[in-house]
């Protein structure tokens, strides 16, 4: 009789067992918050952005926290792909879980590169980040202009064995324009949002908080504003969606599957709950036998009109 | 490393902006080992500030499953834990980081400095290293002014001279200006204070020859080692992103003076 709701998700032909994913940075490669929640119960482990050498990121202050969330200015520290092929994607591996690779770049020769180290490796899908405000060159660059988001996801796909995310910033005008121009470039699946562009002054000392002075602004206070852009981008576009920006909640993130993505992802709020991904996994799965619905995929869009 | 709620046994006033705090693991709930120069995340408790706030392990109980913590109220999280009574509960993310090596001091004559809110941490340190056959240990603890405190518990295990900037008590000066005056030498020097105290300690070590420990602070924000907000340069090449750039959080934030860049 109860038979439990189907939890599986598929974007661009890869079948996730659930809708629950890890936005980028925020798990590192899932070692760290390893300890704490079980890797092979997720639908997917988001690595950290990475290279194609290493970066050695910002200098510190990198994190500040604000009401309701907080700001970062990592830079992108990272091994570089050798580094992270021998290590990380190793280590994952052993866990019974799909692995996206999110892939940043300063240039679209340095994105290339990676993408093409990662051809022949166990991974299950791309999301190339064209949305950290937090480096000087590239990234986000790609990221707000529509045409260089084009041309971008196009070279991309031209070299990528596995499925292509991109990875959009809420820090544009109108959402629905870029994400329509990495659907037309050939994007497999758009996710949303990174960080929206923040600053914090520390008044006694009147002085940046952060080194970078700016950073990327997550955490809960963010939400209202990744739920209505992920609305938008649904709207615009017929691929799917991977939302996010605030999610603390398994409540938030059946907001994001009915405003229109089909799978959601969980970042800073990581660091105020590391158990937080595996409550998302059994609270959707709570509302779905509460609400009588059959399998989570029927929530992505639902909200009525 | 876990996360847990735990229940307030103390929590009191010590002197001027100086608070205790004990929490100890609720019912069914084990705390893991802790160590000395490891820490704790504390959350506060208003949903808006999310963040755990690192604070050091100031002592240990493993018998009663307990944790002392004694803090500076600086900001607004810290300034919410001073309102906590007994019973009340509060989350915590631990332990964290790695601590100092005590059985590497076994036997050897240790100079603990505390420099400020950098005292409590050399409090379950110098716990342990009496606990060690033939170690000595002295301990130099650097306040501002008058109002002291941890001063009669550093006593139970270790010999303690005091600094204070305004001379007020003990030697007028630094914990180094103390540690001349005293005519102190150690094999091993561990040190917790502010940066320009850490620079100097480490100087200070280069120059007498001895192995030292500094315990660093960084802005944080996961304290597992996941966000890499809070590193600290290195001399050598780091294990996680081989870029020179240590997780404090994580490879600390104990670390060997020759291994970081101050
Ligand atoms: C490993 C480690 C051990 C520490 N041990 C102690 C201790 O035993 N006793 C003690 O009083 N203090 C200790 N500190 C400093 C303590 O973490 C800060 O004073 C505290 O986080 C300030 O929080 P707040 O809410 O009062 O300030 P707010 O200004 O409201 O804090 C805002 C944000 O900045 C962070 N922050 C502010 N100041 C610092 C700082 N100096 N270091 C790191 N993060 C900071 C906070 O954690 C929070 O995320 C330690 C710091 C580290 C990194
Ligand atoms: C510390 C930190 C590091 C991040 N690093 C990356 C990154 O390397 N690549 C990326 O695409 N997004 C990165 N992000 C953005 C997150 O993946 C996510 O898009 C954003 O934080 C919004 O979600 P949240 O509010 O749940 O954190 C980072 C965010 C944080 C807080
Ligand atoms: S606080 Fe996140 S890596 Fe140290």
């Amino acid at each position: 009789m109860n038979t439990r709701p189907d939890m599986s998700v598929t974007i661009a032909g890869v079948t996730f067992k659930n809708p629950v994913m890890t936005a980028s940075g925020t798990f590192g490669s899932g070692m760290e918050y390893g300890q704490f929640v079980d890797l092979s119960g997720l639908g997917a482990v988001v690595t950290k952005g990475v290279s194609s050498v290493p970066w050695a990121g910002n200098p510190t202050p990198r994190v500040a926290e604000v009401y309701g969330g907080m700001l970062n200015a990592i830079g992108l520290q990272n091994p570089g792909i050798d580094v992270f092929i021998e290590r990380d994607l190793a280590f994952l591996k052993n866990y019974d879980t799909r692995v996206i690779v999110n892939v940043c770049g300063r240039t679209e020769e340095e994105y290339l590169e990676v993408v093409r180290r990662l051809q022949d490796q166990p991974v299950d899908m791309l999301e190339i980040n064209v949305s950290c405000p937090n480096v000087k060159e590239g990234a986000i660059a790609f990221g707000q202009n529509p045409d260089a988001l084009y041309r971008i996801t196009k070279k991309i796909k031209a070299v990528a064995a596995q499925p292509v995310i991109m990875k959009l910033t809420p820090n544009v005008t109108d959402i629905a324009v870029t994400a329509r121009a990495a659907q037309d470039g050939g994007a497999d699946a758009i996710s949303l949002i990174n960080t929206i562009t923040g600053m914090k002054i520390d008044i006694e000392k009147q002085a940046f908080v952060l080194a970078n002075r700016t950073g990327g602004m997550s955490g809960p206070a963010i939400k209202p504003v990744a739920v209505r852009m992920v609305y938008q981008a649904a709207q615009a576009v017929s691929i799917p969606i991977i939302g996010m920006g605030g999610i603390a909640s398994w409540e938030d993130a059946v907001e994001f599957m009915l405003a229109g993505a089909s799978a959601v992802a969980a970042g800073a709020m990581n660091f105020h709950n590391p158990y937080l991904t595996r409550d998302l996994v059994t609270g959707m799965e709570n509302y779905l036998i509460r609400h009588g619905i059959g399998a989570v995929r029927e929530l992505t869009g639902a909200v009525h009109a | 490393m876990k996360k847990m709620t735990m229940l307030v046994t103390e929590s009191k006033r010590l002197s001027g902006e100086i608070y205790s705090l004990t929490l100890c693991a609720g019912e069914g709930e084990t705390l893991e080992k802790a160590g000395p120069g490891q820490f704790a995340g504390l959350f506060p408790r208003d949903g808006a500030h999310l963040l755990m706030r690192p604070i050091s392990i100031c002592r240990y109980d493993r018998g009663a499953q307990s944790l002392r913590f004694v803090y500076r109220a600086a900001g607004e999280g810290t300034r919410s834990f001073t309102d906590l009574k007994p019973g009340d509960r509060l989350d915590f993310l631990g332990p964290l980081g790695r601590g100092y090596d005590v059985e590497e001091m076994a036997g050897k004559r240790v100079l603990l400095l505390g420099g400020g809110i950098g005292i409590p941490p050399m409090l379950e340190l110098a716990a342990c290293l009496s606990r060690q056959e033939g170690t000595s240990v002295t301990a130099i603890l650097g306040y501002r002014d008058q109002n002291l405190f941890l001063k009669e518990e550093f006593e139970a295990f270790a010999r303690v001279l005091v600094a204070t900037e305004d001379g007020s008590v003990g030697t007028k000066g630094n914990v180094l200006t103390a540690a001349a005056e005293g005519e102190i030498s150690a094999d091993v020097i561990c040190a917790c204070g502010p940066m320009p105290m850490l620079r100097a300690v480490k100087a200070y070590a280069e120059k007498t020859g001895a192995r030292c420990f500094l315990s660093l602070e960084e802005r944080m924000a996961c304290g597992v080692g996941a966000c890499l907000g809070c590193v600290t340069r290195t001399t050598k090449t780091d294990a996680h992103s081989h870029v020179d750039n240590a997780r404090v959080c994580t490879e600390g934030p104990v670390f060997d003076a020759r291994d970081v860049a101050l």
